[in-house]
């Protein structure tokens, strides 16, 4: 029976099916299954399914933002099961998010912002045009450990240095670990400007923060 | 007979006309500019200040497809009428404002120097297939300040063709005006003879920024030209449907001629873009997708049915280096942007989706244009009757080599290839050094640039222009241009 609901949930992540999603999800907390059991049962594997897809060339960006959004839902659905039973999700990380000042360009950053999300990760959205202290206070206030920063202009590029050099005079460098995305942003620039990675799509955004977070 | 592509019926252009209007109502576009929503609320556009939009009227709009202008002329910075916006006359310029170059020893993107635009500029001076100029490149050795007006700068140095630019800011756009005015000889001159056309870009979806639209209003009141360019990005920051695409293509533009016709009514403004449909795989923003091409084609068939001037970017690749992509893509925008009328059509020479300029490309896309442009002229009996005089004479024998019908004639029907295109047997080809066409192009680029002469600009001109323009690099802290040393400006 539980193995039937969580395959259930897994697959109408992988369908693209939100309210399916919800549904299984409802189903599940109803027959008693453990909130804990239906996230590493149902709803992540489903998750790395149509990240594996997207890698092969098999899913596109919108399948992978309709999952995403069926594991939020999904997600919102666990929370209060998971403070009655006094147990905490372990959170991936904290995330603060943002395309650098000057700069308007939204999807990139955005997706990033999705894909975090639906992996586990608190996500602070700054939104586009950001200035450096607004990265800086929020980093602060939310306690974060990952900073990511968007930028799709070469004009704009150097923004992410300034985000950068502003963490570590503010001496928050070494609590963060920062990375860095857009198209004409290169392994290299994120070497000379000191971010900590650089990722060329969302899903590699996602294994990269999963990683740098993991390093600590 | 010209051929020609449609890419809507009758009844979808009217269609997405009457819901570009209705968008204009409902949502409303997002102005981000003082004095364009003082003259959309003036007008009777209903302006909310608190969230900047402003929702207008179709009389409103209607009012301003009245009195803008349906065709105008370009002219060569020596006077001469050159570029004709309207009807159905198609011309081409090169891709602007490339952030890279594809350097051909390296075959790879590195950011472009004063040097790289001016063999550029020599380049499209000598091109016969290039109809205008366009500020190609952003150089890297000067401050970002003055990107957009040292490009200008720089074209008003070397070419006579017309050209295409645009204002990065909004106070450098008044150095740029400056310039033109003093090549056509005074504002008056330069409103009633334009030589350059600037493009301004609304943000997707429905957003005037300041910059661009305060851009539009100058132009307008200017007289000088302005090109609208809007790049509904299908999938992404537009509807994923290609004619609700256009739909917002529509409402973006019309929103422009209104603004354009308030501030100045019988303002000359272009019905251009440079939408795209988004890879849902990269997330990227192909410009050699079909999809692309088809929405450009449509919304130049919409600017039509309403008698507007038309602009497009086409011919264009999202290829890394010359390769098979790259000429097909290049080649599929091209002829349909031909083919549909276009009267401006932007992007040869440029790879890499908009970002990169290669001058060995802009010869290969010169050789597809030449072809785009000869298909253009159609075929024509041009004798009466169309063969049955030449066959009297000829009966069966096969020498038309020979014939004076065929001297007559070849150079008219037939659309005769530079060198960059390879037609020789294969033994001609192995003697010639087995080339690819990247390498023929890169032949091609050094003699054409070699046989570039200086065009006659009086010395007094190039000292004023250096001027203006050197006073606009010291307000932004750079002491001195580099130097000209062509013309001993230093």
């Amino acid at each position: 029976m539980s193995t039937e609901l969580l395959a259930q949930i897994t697959n109408s992540l992988v369908d693209g099916d939100p309210d399916q999603t919800v549904a299984g999800t409802k189903q599940a907390i109803a027959a008693g299954l453990e909130p804990l059991a239906i996230i590493e049962g149902g709803l992540v594997p489903g998750m790395r399914i149509v990240g594996e897809r997207y890698a092969s060339g098999e899913y596109f960006l919108p399948n992978l933002i309709v999952s995403a959004s069926g594991m939020k839902q999904a997600m919102a659905l666990l929370a209060p099961e998971l403070k009655a039973r006094r147990q905490e999700l372990k959170s991936a990380g904290t995330v603060v998010i943002g395309t650098v000042r000057g700069d308007i360009h939204e999807i990139g950053k955005s997706l990033v912002a999705t894909m975090l999300a639906a992996n586990g990760f608190e996500v602070h959205d700054l939104g586009v045009d950001v200035p450096v202290d607004a990265f800086v206070s929020r980093v602060r206030e939310a306690g974060a450990n990952l900073v990511g920063l968007s930028a799709l202009l070469t004009t704009t590029m150097r923004g992410q240095k300034d985000v950068i050099d502003a963490l570590a005079n503010a001496g928050l460098r070494q609590q963060v670990k920062v990375m860095v995305g857009g198209a004409p942003v290169t392994k290299k620039w994120a070497d000379d400007i000191g971010a900590d990675g650089w990722a060329q799509d969302a899903v590699a955004a996602v294994a990269l923060a999963s990683r740098l977070v993991a390093r600590g | 007979m010209r051929p020609t592509l449609r890419m809507l019926s009758e009844s979808l252009v009217g269609q997405i006309v009457a819901e570009g209007m209705a968008l204009l109502r409902d949502p409303g576009v997002r102005v981000h500019n003082v004095e364009a929503r003082r003259l959309l609320a003036e007008a009777g556009a209903d302006v909310d200040e608190g969230r900047l939009v402003a929702r207008i009227p179709e009389r409103i709009v209607r009012q301003a497809l009245e009195t803008t202008a349906r065709d105008f002329n370009l002219f060569t910075l020596d006077g001469q009428p050159a570029v004709h916006y309207g009807g159905d006359d198609v011309h081409f310029d090169p891709g602007s404002a490339a952030l890279a170059i594809l350097d051909p020893e390296t075959n790879r993107q590195r950011v472009p120097v004063t040097a790289d635009f001016i063999r550029l500029l020599k380049l499209v001076e000598r091109l016969p297939q290039i109809d205008a100029q366009s500020t190609s490149m952003i150089c890297g050795d000067v401050v970002p300040e003055i990107g957009d007006l040292y490009r200008l700068y720089l074209a008003l140095n070397y070419i006579r063709k017309p050209i295409v630019t645009g204002a990065f800011r909004t106070d450098t756009w008044w150095v740029m005006k400056e310039m033109l005015a003093a090549v056509a000889g005074g504002e008056a001159a330069l409103a009633a003879r334009p030589i350059a056309v600037f493009d301004v870009c609304p943000s997707p979806p429905l957003l005037w920024s300041d910059l661009t639209c305060q851009n539009l209003i100058d132009c307008a009141r200017a007289g000088i030209p302005a090109e609208l360019v809007s790049m509904p990005l299908a999938g992404a920051t537009a509807p994923v449907t290609l004619a609700a695409a256009v739909v917002q293509h529509t409402a973006e533009c019309l929103s422009g001629i209104v603004i354009g016709q308030l501030a100045k009514p019988g303002a000359k403004i272009v019905w251009g873009g440079s939408p795209a449909a988004f890879d849902m795989r990269e997330g990227t923003t192909p410009m050699g997708d079909v999809g692309t091409w088809m929405i450009d084609c449509a919304y130049a068939q919409v600017g039509k049915s309403l008698g507007l001037p038309t602009h497009a970017y086409l011919g264009m690749s999202d290829a890394k280096i010359i390769d098979a992509q790259c000429g097909m893509e290049s080649a599929g925008g091209t002829l349909l942007g031909a083919l549909a009328g276009v009267n401006m059509i932007s992007g040869a020479g440029m790879m890499d989706f908009e970002s990169c300029q290669s001058l060995e490309k802009l010869v290969i896309d010169a050789e597809m244009i030449g072809m785009a442009k000869r298909l253009l002229r159609g075929i024509e009996p041009r004798d009466e009757p169309i063969a049955l005089g030449l066959f009297q004479k000829m009966g069966h024998r096969a020498d038309y080599l020979a014939e004076p019908h065929t001297l007559k004639w070849f150079t008219k029907e037939l659309y005769l290839p530079s060198p960059v295109i390879d037609r020789a047997t294969t033994d001609g080809w192995l003697r010639k050094g087995a080339t690819t066409a990247a390498e023929r192009a890169a032949d091609r680029v050094r003699s054409l640039v070699a046989s570039y002469q200086q065009v006659p600009v009086p010395p007094e001109l190039r000292r004023e222009l250096r001027a203006i323009a050197t006073r606009a690099a010291q307000s932004f802290g750079m002491s001195a241009l580099p130097p000209l040393p062509d013309f001993d400006l230093v």
